[in-house]
């Protein structure tokens, strides 16, 4: 066949799956209706309520669905994307500005199938994509809860600030036609009981996956690299891979260690630091015990990637003197003299992944701005570390980095310059 | 306590004394409410630091105020006085303005509220002495700009829009030229009630 020929074919085969293809997104786009007000919320029960507190607080629903120093659910909360900023919606039960005319079938349909009330798609941004795993009973709990205990608060919807043609309808039903479908959480009888539920969790409503599953460039999750980790949407974190032992895999932490990270944010084998240390505060604190155990045996049992998608480099080169001055000087008060750190205080540096881990962002972000562990019950006073963004320059930082990866246990590839220069414009924020 | 704020005493000086930087105060000995307001303001947005509101997000009420209180706890020498780098017009000006107010633009004297000695009130009102001029322009003009809130309502705020930017620079020059009185601490009460209602003060 000549290429002309070819051409022409591959031209046509275009046209025949753009015609096809928008067919069933204008079916997806309009299928589906408005749903009529209902009287439901007023038959909740207390214990229904409570489970529905429960549940908002383990979906961290407030985490974005609140605007900083703004009414808790009242909406307002940027997630920002590479496509734009997508707000989150007024959640409390006002008629007009929230979800007061909403019934328990609407927001069981957003929370399954990602559409609005008058039958919108909404943006995947609110995670239905894992969140739609949620049981219909839970969902329910959810809404009463919401309508019930929550303030109406009158607060209009912030508008997306979207680029084209993410902000349109149609290329939002494409990619749905492409990557999402409404889901159910099948339960796996060769597990435990443990362990299907915190499969339920983990993968619905904590939405874990949100951050920690690798994605494409249309921030679709690549199949087979569900918790392989991922850069944050501002490029400022790295939310590190679940199944790679060099990252963050708790393969070979005890259960207990596991829980108890989750809901303290700290254990003897690391502590949460940047948006992993907001979940813990707003949401995982939260857990219950038996829950906390569920999501660890799931966590634990993750197949360990294949091929991580990072790895530890050897280090390239030694550091010098001044690299050990610069540590001496400024972190071997708290870390120690050879990065052992100190028990429920200093995390030690020494073998730390955190510290090792082949992406640099967050060691380079924790570096220049601090920060503190999360307030727990079980930490309820928080050691923090303090932001050096205005004491070292970058080469001094890159040198400081390179010797903690370089020493003791610590093998890890040095910190360039160049390292600097990408992440300081997403990090220096003053 | 020193161990676990570490990332507070990095940039505010050793036991909440500042660093050499102009636009980092000296929080040692401030009323604790006053720091527990700030605290919760940056971690809320109503005041912007993008350091200070990502150290604070993780962080709990109840150690906020811990935190407030064990700064406001520590009673340590002030530095001398600034020399002012203002004319002797901006200096009369600055003054007239702290000790007097300007009744015709319905401006209150600072020390209506921040007390006679300017050392601040407890529980909420903090002392204006001791903070370098830069310091004080800077967070007047926040405040004119909407930039620096505090609880509704918002009597610093709607004070600050009052001032035009060369009352602000006098005003903060003056004040940083003020030694600090051998009693630095906040007076426990005022003699008259807040000319003003302040949302972040009990009254």
């Amino acid at each position: 066949m000549s290429v002309r020929r070819g051409l022409k074919w591959a031209a046509a085969l275009l046209t025949l799956a753009l015609a096809l293809s928008s067919g069933m997104v204008l079916n997806e786009r309009y299928s589906d209706g408005e749903i009529a007000a209902a009287e439901t919320a007023e038959t909740a029960k207390p214990e229904q309520i409570e489970r529905g507190e429960y549940l908002a607080r383990i979906g961290n629903c407030a985490g974005c669905h609140t605007a900083r120093g703004g009414e808790t659910y009242a909406g307002g909360g940027a997630v920002n994307t590479p496509f734009g900023a997508v707000y989150a919606s007024n959640l409390t039960p006002d008629k007009t500005t929230g979800i007061g005319a909403w019934n328990a079938n609407a927001f069981y349909r957003a929370m399954h199938e990602g559409r609005s009330r008058d039958g919108r798609l909404l943006y995947p941004a609110f995670p239905y994509p894992n969140i739609s795993l949620t049981t219909r009973e839970d969902s329910d709990a959810i809404y009463a809860f919401l309508m019930n205990r929550v303030a109406p608060v009158k607060r209009e919807n912030t508008a997306h600030t979207l680029r084209f043609p993410f902000n349109n309808q149609l290329a939002l039903a494409a990619w749905r036609l492409l990557y999402f479908k409404p889901g159910a959480y099948q339960p796996d009888a060769t597990q435990s009981v443990s362990w299907n539920r915190g499969a339920y969790l983990v993968q619905g409503l904590a939405h874990c996956g949100a951050c920690h599953s690798t994605r494409n460039a249309l921030g679709a999750p690549i199949a087979g690299h569900a918790y392989d980790g991922a850069m944050m949407p501002l490029n400022d974190w790295y939310a590190p891979s679940l199944t790679a032992r060099n990252e963050a895999s708790v393969a070979d932490w005890e259960i207990a260690q596991i829980s108890a990270w989750l809901k303290h944010g700290i254990s003897e084998r690391g502590t949460a630091l940047g948006p992993m240390a907001e979940v813990v505060y707003q949401s995982t604190q939260h857990l219950r015990d038996d829950d906390a155990q569920a999501m660890a045996t799931y966590l634990k049992a993750l197949a360990p990637s294949a091929t991580p998608l990072t790895t530890i480099a050897a280090a390239s080169r030694k550091a010098d003197a001044q690299s050990e001055k610069l540590y001496v000087d400024h972190c071997s008060k708290c870390h120690g003299d050879k990065g052992e750190g100190k028990p429920a205080a200093f995390p030690a540096l020494a073998g730390n992944r955190a510290v090792t881990m082949a992406n640099t962002t967050n060691l380079i972000h924790v570096v220049l701005a601090g920060g503190f562990a999360p307030a727990t019950t079980g930490n309820p006073r928080p050691h923090g570390m303090p932001p050096y963004y205005h004491l070292l320059s970058d080469a001094e930082i890159a040198k400081l980095l390179t010797f903690v990866r370089s020493s003791w246990s610590n093998n890890a590839a040095a910190v360039t310059d160049l390292d600097m220069v990408k992440y300081r414009n997403a990090l220096r924020t003053p | 306590m020193t161990e676990r704020l570490e990332a507070c005493i990095a940039c505010h000086g050793k036991e909440g004394r500042t660093i050499n930087a102009e636009y980092l105060p000296r929080i040692a000995g401030k009323p604790a409410g006053y720091l527990y307001n700030q605290l919760v303001n940056f971690r809320d947005g109503r005041r912007n630091n993008a350091v200070m509101s990502h150290l604070l997000q993780p962080l709990s009420d109840a150690y906020l105020r811990e935190i407030a209180q064990y700064f406001s706890s520590l009673d340590l020498p002030y530095p001398p006085p600034q020399a002012p780098k203002v004319s002797a017009d901006a200096l009369r000006l600055g003054e007239t303005l702290v000790l007097r107010g300007d009744a015709s633009r319905k401006l209150p004297a600072c020390s209506q509220c921040h007390g006679t000695p300017m050392t601040g009130v407890t529980p909420a009102i903090p002392g204006l002495l001791g903070l370098p001029s830069a310091y004080l322009s800077a967070q007047l003009g926040a405040w004119r700009a909407g930039q620096r809130r505090a609880h509704a309502p918002d009597c610093m705020g709607e004070m600050a829009k009052s001032l035009t930017p060369d009352d602000i620079n006098a005003v903060a020059s003056w004040l940083a030229a003020q030694p600090v009185p051998s009693i630095s601490k906040p007076i426990a009460s005022l003699p008259a009630p807040l000319p003003i209602r302040c949302g972040g003060v009990p009254q």
